[in-house]
């Protein structure tokens, strides 16, 4: 009797759980393999044949393949710290206990996440125009004198692009750290502040190396971000100027659906950033158990 | 030396949400003045809603591009809810080693990016199109199919489980419910946080999906809000105020189910983090 209990139980739990395994296998890893078939193929369209590594030797020598790879990862390097630590900056200010309007702040400052990534990355287009209400601003304050070629100029779309993304996630990464840092109990600050531990010898001493676990897991789902982005470049600077802006996944989607069909080359191009997803995943795992 | 700090404290807090809800509130404004009054810079709300409305409807296809995006979230939250929420529970309530096993290799999954499925997917679904039109190329099935099952869900309602009382269900047992039923009617009832938490998370990502829609869908009067919005901005001779009026209206309804359900969000969320 027991026994038929147990055995019709685990049989309940693979039932219950199939229906979304199948599922992922069939939209998740069934196209994983079917790209890693494809990046071995070359042609136009739809038709294609098998054509050794040639895509893989291709990698290597594409220009603005590397031009991408150094757009992603200049947003990564800047872009990411920034952000993480304006999350953590202003969660452990928000969980300050005498801390008024608590609530209308965080709200605030979650706000950005509601909106679709389309539709702030036109938004802010227009703010940072040339003659939009950004340029407008500075030059009334005269902190610039002439107007700044936010989106024109190769520099400057690059640092629109990043103070965009930085505007729409940061809130999102504050959200994990306010509820990592409401699990910290509160008496080991009594603690601390009974033996004489400054302010700021507190945050280091507690706050950081409890939050490490959030740091990790915002910084890795950060990364992975960077390394997708696509809505933003597509709608603030289409990749513009010439490809200063241009990310990975954009240059994907050109390959596939914009310049002349090449399937297989974008295939090629989308395990490259599964490898580098990996590995920087991997480093940061790393990193974070060493210390 | 204390009251400096919450002085400074205080004007990082304010200049942050200032930095935050700026471009909201200079969307809202722009809905309802004219496109001259825009880029002089105006900011004080004018009359010109209705007149931006008309032209917005007149020109495109907003209330089908409505629809169209309404109908895909939906469906997408619906099945994501009842797929994930019952694997999610699976995998905590009837644990076993072999169930880690495939645990661990869904939670893979959520590193592959997008871009490395896209090809495949949209090769996939051209082929349905040859086959069964109904879910090929421009269909809104198409749209749902690959976008519902997500490792992070499931990973979401594990988590949430983990808090679930367990004695619930031997009691349900000895009531003599089915396994089936103990989910649905005491698993389900009581995780409702968590249920809305998830059903925010879902509802936002499908309704602001832009790349796998403007893959697969094709034709104009397939469309949804994400690709009309990034259709206006990619005009030469942008009229602004017509513009911020779509995207006041595309934004409505995320922020309405955000602020509707904020309290039962936030708690959601702890839940599952803790």
């Amino acid at each position: 009797m027991n026994f038929t209990m147990h055995s019709r139980a685990k049989l309940t739990g693979w039932l219950f759980v199939s229906l979304a395994v199948i599922l992922i296998c069939v939209f998740y890893f069934y196209p994983m393999i079917q790209a890693l078939l494809l990046s071995f193929k070359t042609g136009a369209g739809a038709n294609l044949h098998f054509n050794g590594i040639s895509n893989y030797k291709r990698l290597f020598s594409d220009k603005t393949l590397l031009t991408a790879v150094q757009n992603t990862f200049l947003y990564l390097i800047v872009q990411v710290p920034i952000m993480i630590i304006l999350a953590m900056i202003i969660s452990v200010l928000l969980n300050d206990s005498k801390l008024r309007f608590k609530s209308f702040f965080r709200t605030a400052i979650f706000l950005p996440c509601v909106t679709s990534l389309v539709a702030y990355s036109v938004v802010f287009k227009y703010l940072f125009g040339n003659d939009g209400l950004v340029n407008m601003l500075l030059t009334k304050l005269h902190l610039i004198a002439q107007p700044i070629q936010w989106i024109s100029d190769p520099f400057w779309a690059k640092i629109t692009i990043i103070i965009a993304i930085t505007w729409r996630w940061t809130g999102y990464n504050m959200i994990f750290f306010l509820s990592s840092l409401q699990n910290i109990d509160y008496s080991i600050y009594e603690a601390a502040r009974i033996d004489g531990a400054s302010a700021v010898k507190q945050f280091i001493s507690i706050t950081v190396p409890m939050l490490k676990p959030i740091v990790l897991f915002t910084s890795i789902t950060s990364t992975i971000g960077t390394l997708q982005l696509f809505d933003e470049v597509m709608n603030i600077t289409k990749g513009g100027p010439g490809n200063a802006t241009l990310s990975i996944s954009q240059y994907i989607y050109n390959l596939s659906f914009k310049y002349t069909p090449d399937f297989g080359y974008a295939a090629t191009v989308s395990y490259s950033v599964v490898a580098m997803i990996v590995v920087l995943s991997v480093l940061q795992i790393k990193l974070a158990g060493d210390k | 030396m204390e009251k400096l700090k919450r002085i400074i404290m205080y004007v990082f807090l304010a200049a942050a949400a200032i930095v935050c809800v700026f471009p909201f509130f200079w969307m809202i404004i722009s809905s309802t003045n004219l496109s001259v009054e825009v880029t002089a810079g105006r900011m004080l709300p004018g009359a010109h809603f209705m007149e931006n409305f008309r032209k917005l409807t007149a020109s495109i296809n907003l209330v089908p591009a409505l629809w169209n995006s309404l109908k895909i979230s939906l469906s997408v939250t619906i099945l994501a809810l009842v797929i994930a929420s019952l694997a999610g529970y699976a995998f905590e309530i009837y644990r076993s080693k072999a169930k880690e096993v495939v645990f661990n290799l869904l939670l893979l999954s959520m590193m592959i990016p997008f871009a490395a499925l896209m090809v495949p997917l949209y090769q996939m679904f051209s082929r349905f199109s040859r086959t069964m039109p109904f879910m090929g190329i421009n269909t809104t099935v198409a749209v749902v199919l690959p976008t519902f099952t997500t490792a992070f869900l499931i990973f979401f309602f594990r988590q949430s489980t983990k808090m679930f009382p367990k004695e619930l269900l031997e009691a349900g047992r000895m009531d003599g419910l089915t396994e089936l039923g103990l989910f649905f009617r005491l698993y389900m009832p009581t995780m409702k946080t968590t249920y809305s938490a998830a059903a925010i998370i879902t509802f936002m990502s499908s309704w602001n999906n832009y790349l796998w829609p403007l893959i697969v869908l094709q034709s104009p009067e397939k469309r949804t809000i994400p690709l009309l919005i990034s259709n206006l901005g990619s005009s030469y001779s942008p009229d602004f105020g017509v513009i911020m009026t779509a995207i006041v209206i595309s934004t409505l309804p995320t922020a309405l189910v955000f602020f509707l359900m904020q309290k039962q969000f936030v708690a959601g969320m702890v839940g599952s983090v803790k």
